[in-house]
């Protein structure tokens, strides 16, 4: 179903050769900022269902994040997509929390988030300050 | 009319809160796939219904649909407290049926399966959403808790500000860690037990009690 959801490409077509490598779509988190939920996920499965490899700068909200998960798995289908890999820093959620956010009760969602295609992707290490991955290409 | 129906809609709120008071809350047990989750489910059930929940099985995704067990009486110093387990298909962000040819499956029955097993998950995840009230978390102690899936999970199990119990399962199998799960989520409490050897199910009674009573 066509909808209004940008695609990571803006308005320039792609014509990258995808034999040749692995794209990385690394999107800022000011150009997810005006998106509904909906429209994050839709740019993220989007992007991963192709192939590419989705860098968030900001990342997903908890509640996002349940919808990713959800809508991903009614989108595994056998032999054509597997799910997703998903690779965030595991303590970014507090540290980065000023001392007015705590006062305030406010928790940053700001956290570094990789994501790609579950058969492409696959994490060899991963701590609070270092997520190291493998990618193989199709 | 406006007037009318607003007055009915508080009185309904009002009523509602009444009754949701006496209610058994709806505690779903979340965790990673093959973590104990359905194993716990009916040791908590048997010990205090009589009745199982589910079929136990070591190959991943056996559970795939969440299932109900209403109206279980937990007795702890003295008082009931009365829940509802909701046991839920292990969480994961990929499903490949390939994996499910490795435990003896023809390919038919691995895709059936993992077809199961991803609407499975999306009906977990609506039920952390929408249904439960309180969260137990079970992890395999054998296993490296510092996954995304855990991560992710007890992000939006904490941003929903639902009551959460950790539950170092399978302490009964060499290597097992509850350190290393404590470590992983400092804000929570961790409680080590095997569900499938009944080992410290006293202490996990009472933690049920006191965080869902």
């Amino acid at each position: 179903m066509p909808g209004p959801t940008p695609n990571a490409d803006g308005d320039a077509s792609s014509n990258a050769p995808e034999d040749d490598g692995v794209r990385i779509d690394m999107i800022s988190g000011a150009r997810m900022e005006g998106l509904t939920g909906m429209e994050k996920i839709r740019l993220i499965l989007d992007g991963v269902r192709d192939g590419n490899i989705v860098i968030l700068e900001e990342g997903l909200s908890p509640d996002e994040e349940s919808k990713l998960i959800e809508v991903t798995m009614t989108e595994i289908s056998p032999d054509d997509f597997t799910g997703i890999e998903i690779e965030t820093y595991p303590k970014a959620e507090t540290s980065d929390q000023s001392f007015l956010d705590k006062l305030m009760g406010r928790k940053s969602a700001q956290k570094l988030t990789v994501i790609g295609p579950a058969n492409r992707i696959e994490t060899l290490h991963k701590d609070e300050n270092l997520i190291s991955t493998l990618v193989s290409r199709k | 009319m406006g007037l009318l129906t607003n007055l009915k809609d508080s009185i309904s709120r009002v009523t509602d809160g009444l009754f949701a008071a006496d209610e058994p809350k709806r505690i779903g047990i979340y965790g990673p796939p093959n973590a104990g989750k359905t194993t716990l489910a009916n040791r908590i059930a048997r010990d205090w219904t009589g009745d199982a929940v589910g079929p136990e099985s070591h190959i991943p995704h056996e559970t795939r649909r969440a299932r109900r067990k209403e109206n279980v009486e937990i007795e702890r110093n003295g008082r009931t407290v009365t829940i509802d387990i909701v046991d839920t298909p292990g969480v994961t962000t990929k499903v490949d049926y390939k994996e499910f040819l490795d435990h003896d499956m023809e390919k038919d029955d691995a895709v059936r399966r993992s077809r199961e097993a991803t609407e499975g998950v999306a009906e977990a995840m609506h039920w952390l959403r929408e249904d439960v009230d309180g969260v137990i978390y079970v992890l395999d102690s054998t296993d490296d808790p510092f996954t995304q899936v855990n991560t992710m999970l007890i992000g939006i199990i904490e941003s929903q500000d639902l009551p959460a119990l950790i539950l170092a399962n399978k302490t009964d199998l060499p290597g097992a860690d509850v350190q290393q799960i404590a470590n992983a989520f400092p804000q929570h409490e961790t409680i080590p037990l095997s569900a499938l050897e009944g080992d410290n199910m006293d202490e996990v009674y009472t933690k049920i009690a006191e965080y869902f009573g």
